[in-house]
């Protein structure tokens, strides 16, 4: 009975270890060396099967992984922050580097960088340029992530178009006569009411960036936003898009099969999905395409992805920068993106799988070479969502153009009141 | 025996030590220390350094006033508790009133039923009235369909969605109340209804006449918890909705926890919890005036 | 006349016991359906062919006998705090004379009016710096006092004649005797009900674990089903069979014991 009470009490103090989190490697292995590691999605799914090699070569390392929902990523690795349970490596979005390395949850990879096989200049520079901050190192590209053009290529041909228009009018021109051929119920393209992403691809291929003065007040009434706004915006009001979001859809892929819309902003991991989910009879019919030119004359879109990082309260560096090194290996690379479909950070993994000149994945190198990244401020996730949410009620008529970037700028501006006196303090490493 | 009363207040003071200091510690101590924190602009900063705490004075407050967000919450919030309540009620009630007709059969095995999604998971029941919401696959829209009404995007349009977590609130928790009201029917005295019967009073009017008066303290008492509950509400949009569509269906809670433990605004987070405090305390203030005036104890 | 009315009343009954129970049954029904089965027009109301898939694909693809572990360990351990914490406070409170007895009593009943919401961000961080973020223990903290399991306590033994606990003090029984061996019997019933309670609430509970449970492995089931249901947007079927998984525990207890759960109810509706 005694014996009983105290294994519950221990229970009870312990964090908890049980469950859904996999194990990888010798089990004998010395316990202080399990490394722990969180991933998102698909990719925190699959990384197990890329070990053993690691395992094999390092039979004194553990890794446990755990898999985070996309959707909830953020919030846990903020809420872990805070509540001191971070776990040594991570996979993160690189658009939230800024504010993992504010707070300063993440360490600096410098150090380690010199005499390692992970090099540089084999990476796109878009990309890694988002892991360096304030000319320091943190994080190292895992994988690449930007947003291109999928479509229908039959519905596109109906409308007399045999490639989609290179930039924003002739695009949307081509909406338009998709539109008059598919009739009331469906539409041209999708652009989900609860993503910012595609507006914010979009917002890139201006002049003006998205917020001003380092990152420290919005920019959305610039002239720039307001045309990306104002085009967006379009595309609603004349019923080329639905007034829905993702959630209301059931399946978004029976939907582009069914031809509810034919035209879709979204990422590499898609290549695989529409491969995979789309019926056999319509393999030949779809397609990806480079987002249209903006203003600015030039298509930009998002420098996204993932990079791993190391966490500052991890106690096993060395050990997770070895297993970072291995998980950098062009093969490696190229192995992670047969299995995920998310595009390799190296340039030698796409030539090694011959991605580059791949039908699908094509698109996203070319897209690749022309990549902003997210403004560099740790309130951007935040400044984004408002983004959306005020793009969505002035969807649904609560404000004109000129009403939302106000809205927006109000906004952002009371986000990043504390970043401006963090900043005039001198108090942040920026 | 002479040391027995010394015994007795030591032992007094042993038994309510436990829960009085956790009580403190856990509950008392965090919601003053909220209350300090509230006038803070504690954040996720301050968290990594605590150097990049400030003292704002009110400027939580004030800033809260401003934001159109909190406005469209505490209107989601009032609609919930104003519509929500009173529906919640009448469902309770006339529940209440068939399971104390003399004619209904199988009381106690309906009063079960009733009550069963009192007891249910609050989370898997939100998950169940999702998939029973939705436009296209759900039976509510085909129950509806049978009765020649269009199909309704419940949780997808603005103007939909706080009904329907209403339907769904009702369903879940009418019949909490209605266990409260069964009781309170049962002790009215019969003589009373013989009186009434006796004077030629119809049904109706011996509910108006005989039944309401008497169960006033019980409406009354209800009505205190039913709004003070629903001003709590959280878990429902937060499965169901996510806040939206288009925020119509984000409450002070649900503000307050993504303020909160989204964003680590703990002071703003806190602010909002004692608005919300606040406004409960008021209404709980009226209800208790009411009862007062009414003589009601 | 009478008649007609007494059909008109057992008819809408009737209607209503099957819209209240509709959803719970299309539940069940669901869970046994094949993937993909429920998104269908008109929804189908039993399964083609049952199946246990999606009760399959719970168990070897999301572990949901982990959150099963944890919601099962949460709520026994929060029962138990819940009965020896409140219990003896509530009977201190009702029969044991000290100083300043009622001026605490009526403090606590002042925190009735204070929402527990208000306290959670200090409270978070409380534990934080205690390292209990994460843990049992830090799910458990609010469970363990509660000012309506001790009201309850208290008003239920006021009934305990004074007479009996004398005479045992004249038998020479100390106060911890006395509370072991003569009060917790005479308590049974409400300590059934608190009980009750207790687990219910801890089982069903979701904002705080939500917060203080950061792990994925430590979610309790609600914590479990909410995050599970907005990756799964399309699994009705995996979802329903959550929700079974969920409510069913909580709906059999309460089916055995629930003369003492509305019991619990009454009393503490009659205060408040």
């Amino acid at each position: 009975m005694i014996n009983r009470r105290n294994t519950i009490l221990t229970m009870i103090g312990a964090p908890l270890f049980a469950g859904c989190s996999k194990v990888f490697g010798n089990s004998n292995a010395h316990s202080g060396n399990v490394i722990n590691f969180w991933g998102m999605g698909r990719e925190g799914e699959v990384v197990g099967q890329l070990l053993p090699k690691f395992l094999i070569d390092n039979p004194d390392i553990q890794v446990k992984v755990q898999q985070l929902p996309w959707t909830a990523a953020h919030e846990k690795l903020l809420t872990a922050f805070a509540g001191n349970t971070l776990p040594d490596i991570s996979q993160i979005g690189n658009s939230w580097l800024p504010e993992f390395v504010a707070i300063g949850a993440v360490d600096r990879l410098d150090g380690f960088l010199t005499n390692s096989n992970i090099k540089k200049n084999d990476y796109f520079e878009g990309i890694w340029d988002t892991n360096v901050i304030d000319g320091k190192l943190y994080g190292i590209p895992w994988y690449v992530d930007t947003r291109v053009l999928f479509y229908r290529k039959d519905t596109l041909r109906a409308a007399g178009f045999d490639t989609v228009p290179k930039d924003w009018d002739g695009f949307r021109n081509a909406l338009r006569k998709i539109k008059a051929n598919v009739g009331k119920d469906k539409y041209a393209i999708i652009l989900p009411l609860n993503e910012y992403e595609p507006l914010f691809n979009l917002a890139l291929s201006v002049d003006d960036p998205i917020l001003k003065d380092n990152a420290t007040l919005g920019n959305f009434d610039s002239k720039g936003y307001k045309e990306t706004l104002t085009y967006y915006k379009s595309l609603f009001d004349e019923g080329l898009a639905p007034l829905t979001d993702a959630s209301q859809i059931s399946n978004i892929y029976d939907e582009f099969a069914r031809g509810l819309f034919s035209f879709y902003i979204t990422g590499p991991w898609n290549i695989g999905e529409f491969k995979r989910r789309l019926p056999e009879a319509m393999q030949d019919d779809w397609a990806t395409t480079p987002m249209p030119i903006g203003p600015c004359g030039i298509n930009y879109s998002s420098a996204g992805g993932s990079s791993l990082v190391v966490m500052k309260n991890s106690n096993k560096k060395p050990a997770v920068w070895k297993l970072i090194e291995f998980l950098s290996r062009p093969e490696v690379q190229k192995e992670f993106y047969d299995l995920t479909g998310d595009l390799p950070a190296q340039k030698s993994s796409w030539a090694m799988g011959k991605l580059d000149t791949d039908k699908y994945s094509n698109a996203f190198y070319e897209q690749l070479q022309h990549v902003k990244p997210a403004p560099p401020a740790p309130e951007w996730e935040r400044i984004a969502q408002e983004m959306r949410i005020v793009t969505e009620q002035m969807l649904r008529g609560q404000f004109d153009v000129n009403g939302a970037v106000l809205e927006m700028n109000k906004r952002a501006d009371r986000i990043l009141e504390k970043r401006r006196w963090i900043l005039k303090r001198g108090a942040i490493h920026e | 025996m002479n040391k027995s009363p010394f015994n007795t207040a030591l032992a007094g003071y042993l038994f309510v030590a436990p829960a009085m200091i956790a009580i403190v510690v856990f509950f008392f101590g965090p919601a003053l220390a909220a209350f300090i924190l509230s006038f803070t602009d504690f954040d996720i900063y301050a968290l990594a350094d605590i150097n990049n705490l400030r003292f704002v004075g009110l400027k939580n407050y004030s800033e809260l006033l401003a934001n159109p967000l909190f406005w469209t919450a505490l209107k989601n919030t009032l609609f919930f508790v104003f519509v929500g309540g009173p529906l919640s009620m009448a469902a309770s009630l006339s529940a209440a009133i068939l399971l104390t007709e003399n004619s209904v059969k199988l009381k106690a095995f309906i009063r079960t039923i009733f009550f069963a999604p009192v007891v249910t998971t609050l989370v898997a029941t939100a998950v169940v009235f999702k998939y029973l919401l939705h436009t296209k696959y759900g039976f509510i829209n085909f129950g509806l369909s049978k009765l020649g009404i269009n199909p309704i995007d419940w949780l997808g349009d603005p103007h939909w969605a706080m009904p329907a977590i209403i339907v769904f609130a009702v369903w879940k928790n009418f019949g909490y109340n209605m266990v409260i009201f069964i009781a309170a029917i049962g002790s009215i005295p019969n003589d009373l209804y013989e009186a009434a019967k006796i004077d030629g009073a119809s049904p109706w009017q011996r509910f108006l006449n005989v039944t309401l008066p008497a169960l006033g303290p019980s409406i009354l008492l209800v009505s205190i918890m039913t709004m003070t509950g629903y001003f709590q509400l959280f878990a429902e949009p937060y499965v169901m909705t996510q806040g939206g569509p288009a925020e119509q269906t984000v409450t002070v809670l649900y503000m307050m926890y993504e303020q909160g433990f989204k964003w680590w605004n703990l002071g703003s987070a806190s602010a909002v919890a004692f608005v919300l405090f606040a406004m409960m305390l008021v209404m709980t203030l009226i209800q208790g005036q009411i009862a007062k005036l009414q003589g009601v104890k | 006349m009478e008649k007609l009315k007494s059909l008109f009343f057992n008819l809408i009954v009737w209607l209503l016991v099957f819209l209240v129970a509709f959803p719970l049954l299309w539940m069940v029904t669901t869970s046994f359906m094949h993937s993909g089965e429920a998104a269908s027009f008109p929804p189908p109301l039993l399964p083609k062919s049952p199946t246990l898939n999606a009760y399959h694909e719970l168990f070897a693809g999301n572990h949901i006998e982990v959150y099963f572990f944890n919601s099962v360990i949460l709520a026994v351990c929060a029962t138990i705090l819940s009965l020896s914490f409140n219990v003896m406070a509530g009977y201190a409170f009702a029969k044991l004379r000290f100083k300043g007895r009622d001026a605490m009593f009526n403090s606590l009943l002042s925190a009735l009016i204070i929402p527990a919401q208000v306290g959670m961000m200090p409270l978070f961080l409380l534990l934080k710096t205690f390292g209990l973020v994460n843990t049992y223990a830090g799910a458990l903290v609010p469970w363990i006092a509660s000012v309506f399991g001790i009201f309850m306590v208290r008003q239920f033994s006021q009934s305990i004649p004074d007479e009996m606990i004398e005479a045992a003090r004249v038998d020479g029984a100390n106060e911890f005797q006395i509370f072991t061996k003569l009060i917790i019997p005479n308590l049974t019933p409400i300590l059934v009900t608190l009980g009750l309670f207790t687990f219910l609430g801890s089982w069903n509970d979701f904002m705080w674990p939500l917060i203080i449970l950061t792990d994925n492995q430590s979610y309790t089931l609600p914590v479990a089903l909410a995050v599970l249901s907005r990756e799964h947007v399309q699994d009705s079927e995996l979802m329903m069979a959550g929700a079974v998984i969920t409510v069913l525990p909580v709906l059999l207890l309460f089916l055995v014991l629930q003369r003492y759960y509305m019991r619990g109810l009454l009393a503490g509706s009659v205060k408040g």
